[in-house]
């Protein structure tokens, strides 16, 4: 129970920080856009955070700019790419596909397939071995454990 | 255990494969190591204006320190816009050898006090010394954010068709003064 106080402690003590509600815009379809914008743009002076999750005060004067920005009438891709414009491709948290990232992008599947080739090719080549049978001495120390237990 | 046939022993190289990308890997970040142990920043971001027209500049003023900040005054002439405020520990370190230049007279430097308030902006220059030709007020990042900074101190070289040059993220030393910013000017200036 103490724990559970504490951990909720914390998470309300960060969200503290975040997002604050003079912030907020009123109208709630224009706010969700923010929030949609904010999540996917990295604070710029923080390691891995998204600006919404951010307490630094560069990432709050960014999520104030992306709501002037809505607000003036500019589409999510246009605010992003203003963004990407001032702060380059950094800025994105959702990777972009093109030639610098495909590493990223098809690595963890290139390596799944390679380790799936080396598996499925010593599973083929090798089957699994049938255990050969107990041998009568095997067999009575076996008897012989059942009867008496693990008693010493 | 009896076997009827010879077995073939499984291949060994699979087992090496992690290994190569152990090894791999060990490189890549062992690079990077390296060069951050050479003084690369690793929060650095790269940046992205390098070589393309400076942002529009349109500051206020601060208050008793010259005029309004406008692109006008980036234009025919090789200039140094510097990001401070006055809550930047770090701009103290720097404010030296901003002095310095300034009175070497080499090149204007243009101040952008960010995420300030026109009197702790003000008192800050009083206490420590004005190198800036004009200062300007960004109090909401606006001009920051068009600049892509991420930190004060940062500064821009921008050359006289209003093309930024040279962008220090962090301090300006006497060496990146001496070695990077002066041979620069100089040759944008010809």
């Amino acid at each position: 129970m103490k724990w559970t106080a504490l951990l909720f402690a914390l998470l309300v003590a960060g969200a503290a920080h975040a997002i604050e509600p003079k912030e907020m815009l009123t109208d709630p379809a224009l706010e969700a856009r923010a929030r949609d914008i904010g999540r996917e743009l990295a604070c710029v002076v923080c390691q891995g955070e998204n600006i919404d999750e951010s307490g630094a005060e560069i990432a709050a004067d960014m999520r104030t700019l992306v709501r002037q920005r809505i607000v003036a009438g500019e589409s999510n891709t246009q605010i992003m790419a203003y963004m990407v414009s001032r702060y380059g491709d950094y800025v994105r948290l959702n990777p972009r596909f093109m030639p610098r990232t495909y590493l990223l992008w098809f690595g963890p599947l290139m390596i799944l397939l390679v380790g799936g080739f080396v598996v499925a090719r010593r599973l083929r080549r090798e089957p699994a071995e049938a255990v050969p049978p107990l041998t009568p001495e095997e067999q009575a120390a076996l008897a012989n454990i059942h009867r008496e237990g693990n008693a010493p | 255990m009896a076997e009827a046939t010879p077995k073939r022993r499984p291949a060994r190289w699979p087992y090496l494969l992690p290994l190569v990308f152990i090894a791999v890997l060990g490189v890549v970040f062992g690079k990077r190591l390296a060069d951050v142990e050479k003084g690369a920043d690793p929060k650095a971001i790269p940046t992205v204006l390098l070589n393309t027209p400076a942002p529009m500049l349109d500051l206020p003023a601060l208050p008793n320190f010259g005029d309004d900040v406008t692109s006008a005054d980036l234009k025919g002439r090789v200039t140094l816009v510097n990001f401070f405020g006055s809550w930047c520990v770090a701009c103290v370190a720097e404010h030296p050898v901003l002095m310095e230049i300034a009175r070497s007279g080499e090149i204007p430097i243009i101040g952008v006090d960010w995420r300030d308030t026109p009197e702790q902006g003000a008192a800050w220059i009083r206490r420590y010394g004005n190198p800036y030709t004009k200062i300007g007020q960004d109090p909401k990042s606006r001009t920051a954010i068009d600049f892509g900074v991420v930190a004060a101190p940062e500064s821009f070289l921008i050359d006289a068709s209003g093309v930024i040059r040279y962008k220090q993220a962090g301090i300006i030393t006497r060496e990146d003064w001496r070695d990077k910013i002066r041979p620069l000017i100089a040759q944008l200036k010809q």
